[in-house]
């Protein structure tokens, strides 16, 4: 067994009992990185110099016996989305290209806290926007189980990383499904916490109000422990939610017999590929097993999700996507006057899905069309809301498929926007309610392409999440396969 | 609702973004599909529905009034593209339309 | 031939005098070095989050109090869009159509009647920039950028420039008093739009409004509202028509211009921050707030004139500033008569002083009452006061040491005024045989010289009674 293929726990404990340092760890991680980049095309940038260099610090501290995190000398890698003073972050976009941050994000100061080694910035979509990691201005990252094909995303590459033993845990960002569809894809755990539970302070805004950090990990106990880290409250975020982190490592052994589970009839669908719909069910029939009631739920308003959370979504952008502009920092086109370097920076520093966003969330708050289109989606994200609030007062988690199918090839839908929004489907309305999701292995199509299972919970109910997907994973062995090298 | 390359043209230049005639067409009929998707919502009956603007159930997230230095000029020239003596240079401003 | 009146709406922007920015911790400094005053928040970082200054919010509600204003018990904020260098993210954040604050009024007295000016709305937003304009490249510095306004939109109630101007007045007063703004308008704190359209007398539909923009003083206040009457007029007389556009006041040739028309391309695109949670400010938090409201200008004048009887002409004059109506009332605690005090402030003081500035000056109310009590008994004239007071201003001792180290006491004695009555006629005597022979303008004279050889230590009184003895 290669020491990649551990996990945090384990590697964690190897450190501490000095069987191996986190200067021996780091390397073996770039060295996989080294091997794998170009295939994958996970990195952006990798912090080779300051990760060796972190690494021996935290060699020497535990050497001095002092107390550290169970994180420490864990070699992790972020999105480019997470500012990281004085490491390049670009968002996978020209017009931030040259952005060296002059700040933190509050996620990265919690990891440096817990003495986490940083190995470098993962390849996403664009401003996170899109479901396939293709929209990247340096190039789609791939998936390990199938290079051809997409590691999904938009947090593809922090997924694949992961798959691909990259680096023990790594960030991502979800705001329709972009930490949950590519831990599907790739076959590794994701989960997306309650909106509100961990700051968005110092990462880069797609649409405010439903993004939210997570982590990515091989076991569900690995990403207890990585959201753990840096979930609770920050003063610096007016959304984040002064509610005390339970822990969660604890709460991963309870008993699951007599949890209530439901199975919102909505999701299976036609259209949903018949591997998935058939390992989904395969779950379910485990979950059962385990002692859990299953039960069957209805979230009506799900047909509308997709168009609610594209309008929301995009208006939200159109604005916060406004400040880049040549002005402060990153591109700046060359121009004579104000007006066109505006344009000119813009035009240009923005790739094609970008654009076609800010387009649609112009027109969605312009004059005329707000009531239409932006207030309209705002109220029917109340109804979806609400599907949700009623769900929960008959049972106390759901469950769903991740994906409609496995990862889909390079290319296959970049010409039809619809279609790709159209993959979201499962894990866009989690966002409009503000409510946590996790996803897990639960199985394999006919090409060997991993499939994801979801767990949806509560406001704040991350630890029963956890409780439900570690009983799971226990009693199964779709997370120990790895990919055909 | 159709989606005209004016409406294209005017949404671009509200946004900043200069965009190639073959760009405003390819987004003309994107736009225009999309948005023929989205009219899906107007069957719902949301007369009596509130909006949700935020689903965090929060009220006045408020700071005390302490003046803190915790940045420099140095870090934010550091990041502009264009400066002098101190301020962020930029073309003239005549006037934006 | 057709008489015009305008119809006049104002919107002001108050700078709130908070020690940090609306949304971050940066400083308000006025004076502080280009772009010191700026941290990710306030220059639009990628990824920074605003947070709600609670003083702020205490300060809206203070002037919304203060103008009778109803505070919405949900207010929201809300993203304005639209792009210009002075503001970093490109969206402003305000309040659109839940404000702070609705449906207020503020009274003015304005040629001797007083008015209710109705107030559409308080809200609360963040200051732009600032863009320095060189000849081929603009500068922009962010201090500014982020310190809290509040935004109070009139309806268009004034229908004359005086009245335009006493409203402003009033305001800006009222921002004083209750210490949430310093009201400079020369340096931008304290700034206002005005909105004006002409229609016939009698008339009850509105014309087409202008707005006014960069009316930096009082004076051009009223300026540009004449000046854009006499504009209106011509082209209504001429059977032309108004455009709406904003124009701006160009305060070296004394005129308004036209801006391109930019409402016409603006579309701001308002909804609501998803940064910022919504706003409760409930019935206890209101009532914290106007336990801290001061007896604001109006009611102050109203008690000067009933408790001191003074003339509602002094009163205003003594309660524009909150400092100078202190001033005043801590000066007849100790002098007892106000309407003394009153004058030698207004005549004597307010010469030396702007009544914004009197914290500078070096007599205190002390003294100041301390010398009116010495005229009030009779210890010195009038006259001899004016010295004193010159002395007092330069080296802010109290008055009765000067009197005592200069001897100026005036003198009552009788057999010393009578010694130098008699002096001086004896000197005169040719006046005397005039004075008697019918020339009763002579007297003045007598007294003066009498003053002289006293100097100016003798109790005019005194003098006047022994002189008309002798002489009669």
């Amino acid at each position: 067994m290669n020491l990649y293929d551990f996990t945090i726990e384990e590697l964690s404990q190897k450190l501490s009992r000095k069987e191996i340092s986190s200067e021996e760890l780091t390397r073996v991680c770039l060295k996989r990185i080294h091997e794998t980049q170009k295939q994958l095309n996970t990195f952006i940038t990798i912090t080779e110099e300051a990760a060796l260099e972190t690494a021996k610090r935290v060699d020497k501290i535990r050497l001095k016996g002092e107390k550290l995190s169970p994180l420490a000398g864990i070699p992790i890698a972020l999105k480019d989305i997470f500012l990281t003073k004085g490491i390049r972050t670009t968002c996978a976009s020209r017009i931030l290209d040259n952005f060296i941050p002059p700040y933190d994000c509050t996620v990265y100061e919690k990891l440096k806290e817990n003495d986490t080694v940083l190995l470098g910035k993962l390849n996403q979509d664009e401003f996170a926007m899109g479901s396939s990691n293709e929209n990247s201005h340096f190039g789609s990252s791939r998936n390990p189980w199938d290079l051809e094909r997409t590691p999904g995303g938009s947090s593809g590459a922090s997924a694949a990383s992961v798959a691909a033993r990259q680096c023990m845990g790594s960030f991502g960002t979800d705001t329709g499904g972009s930490i949950r569809q590519p831990a599907s894809m790739c076959g590794v755990v994701g989960i997306k916490p309650s909106y509100g539970r961990v700051s968005r302070y110092g990462i880069i805004a797609f649409a405010s109000s439903l993004d939210q950090v997570g982590p990515f990990g091989k076991s569900v106990k690995d990403v207890a422990y990585l959201l753990k880290a840096v979930a609770g409250y920050d003063a610096k975020d007016s959304t984040s939610v002064p509610v005390p982190v339970p822990d969660y490592i604890s709460c991963l052994k309870k008993d699951v017999k007599g949890l209530k589970i439901g199975i919102p009839k909505e999701y299976f669908i036609q259209g949903l590929q018949k591997s998935v719909e058939h390992a989904v069910q395969g779950a379910i029939d485990v979950i059962k097993k385990l002692g859990a009631d299953i039960k069957e739920i209805s979230l009506p308003h799900t047909q509308y999700a997709i168009p609610t959370y594209y309008l929301v979504a995009t208006a939200e952008a159109s604005s916060n996507l406004a400040r880049y502009d040549g002005v402060k920092y990153g591109y700046r086109a060359k121009a004579d006057t104000l007006k066109d370097m505006y344009q000119k920076t813009r035009g240009e520093g923005f790739g094609t899905e970008v654009k076609r966003r800010i387009m649609l969330g112009t027109f969605v708050l312009s004059s005329g069309y707000y009531d239409a289109y932006y207030k309209k989606a705002s109220q029917v994200r109340t109804l979806i809301k609400k599907d949700f609030d009623d769900a929960f007062k008959t049972c106390d988690l759901i469950v769903t498929p991740t994906a409609p199918t496995t990862a889909f090839k390079l290319g296959e839908k970049m010409d039809d926007p619809l279609q790709m929004y159209l993959s979201d489907l499962f894990t866009i309305s989690t966002n409009l309610a503000g409510l946590p999701g996790l996803v897990l292995p639960c199985g394999f199509d006919e090409k060997n392409l991993p499939i994801g299972l979801q767990i949806l919970g509560p406001h704040f109910k991350e630890e029963r999440m956890f409780q439900l997907g570690y009983a799971y994973e226990q009693a199964t062995e779709w997370h120990k396969r790895t990919y055909p090298v | 609702m159709h989606i005209t390359k004016e409406l294209i043209h005017h949404l671009a230049k509200l946004a900043l973004l200069e965009l190639t005639s073959e760009e405003e067409k390819r987004y003309a009929s994107e736009l225009d599909s999309l948005i023929g998707y989205f009219e899906k919502l107007q069957e719902v009956d949301t007369s009596h529905v509130q909006p949700t603007y935020h689903v965090v159930p929060l009220r006045n997230v408020l700071r005390p009034d302490e003046a803190k230095k915790t940045f420099g000029i140095t870090d934010l020239m550091s990041v502009v593209p264009l400066h002098e003596e101190g301020a962020i240079k930029v073309p003239k401003i005549i006037d934006i339309e | 031939m057709t008489t015009y009146e305008s119809v006049i709406g104002l919107e002001v922007h108050a700078q709130l005098k908070t020690k940090s920015k609306i949304f971050c911790s940066c400083s308000t400094e006025f004076d502080a070095k280009e772009n010191e005053n700026t941290c990710p928040v306030c220059t639009g970082m990628p990824g920074s989050l605003p947070v709600l200054n609670k003083t702020a919010v205490d300060y809206a509600i203070k002037m919304a109090l203060a103008t009778h204003c109803q505070v919405n018990e949900t207010s929201i904020f809300a993203r304005k869009n639209y792009f210009y260098p002075d503001l970093p993210k490109n969206y402003q954040i305000s309040q659109y159509d839940r404000p702070l604050a609705i449906d207020g009024h503020v009274e003015i007295a304005s040629d001797g009647h007083v008015k209710k000016v109705r107030l559409i709305r308080i809200h609360m937003e963040e200051d732009a920039g600032k863009n320095i304009h060189g000849t081929i490249a603009s500068y922009v510095n962010l201090n500014r950028a982020g310190i809290p306004l509040i935004e109070i939109v009139s309806q268009p109630d004034m229908r004359s420039a005086k009245e335009a101007s006493a409203y402003l007045r009033e305001l800006r007063s009222m921002v004083r008093y209750l210490n949430v703004c310093d009201g400079n308008m020369e340096e931008g704190s304290f700034r206002c739009d005005v909105n004006i359209s002409l229609r016939p007398e009698h008339q009850k539909e509105f014309g087409t409004r202008a707005e006014i923009k960069n009316i930096n003083s009082f004076r051009f206040v009223e300026k540009a509202i004449e000046y854009e009457f006499e504009r209106q007029k011509e082209i209504l007389e001429g059977g032309g028509k108004v455009i709406q556009e904003t124009r701006l006041w160009d305060s070296e040739k004394n005129r308004t211009i036209s801006m391109r028309s930019k409402e016409e391309a603006h579309d701001y695109r308002y909804f609501p921050e998803p940064d910022l949670l919504p706003l409760m400010i409930d019935s206890s938090w209101i009532q914290e707030v106007k336990e801290t409201l001061p007896e604001l200008g109006q009611e102050k004048k109203r008690r000067f004139m009933s408790d001191y009887g003074l003339s509602e002409y002094d009163a205003a004059l003594l309660t524009l500033e909150q400092d100078l109506a202190l001033y005043y009332e801590e000066a007849v605690l100790i002098s007892k008569n106000p309407k003394l005090t009153c004058n030698w402030i207004l005549s004597e003081l307010l010469r030396e002083f702007d009544s914004a500035n009197i914290a500078s000056c070096k007599i205190s109310s002390k003294h100041l009452g301390e010398l009116v009590q010495l005229i009030d008994a009779g210890t010195i004239s009038g006259k001899i006061a004016k010295e004193i007071f010159s002395k007092m201003l330069t080296t802010g001792q109290p008055p009765q040491k000067i009197v005592e180290s200069e001897g100026l006491t005036q003198v009552l004695d009788e057999k010393l005024i009578e010694t130098w009555v008699d002096d001086v006629l004896k000197e005169n005597k040719e006046f005397v045989d005039k004075y008697k022979a019918g020339q009763q303008k002579l007297f003045g004279f007598f007294v003066g010289q009498v003053m002289k050889k006293s100097q100016g230590k003798a109790n005019p009184a005194r003098v006047n009674e022994l002189l008309k003895q002798k002489l009669a």
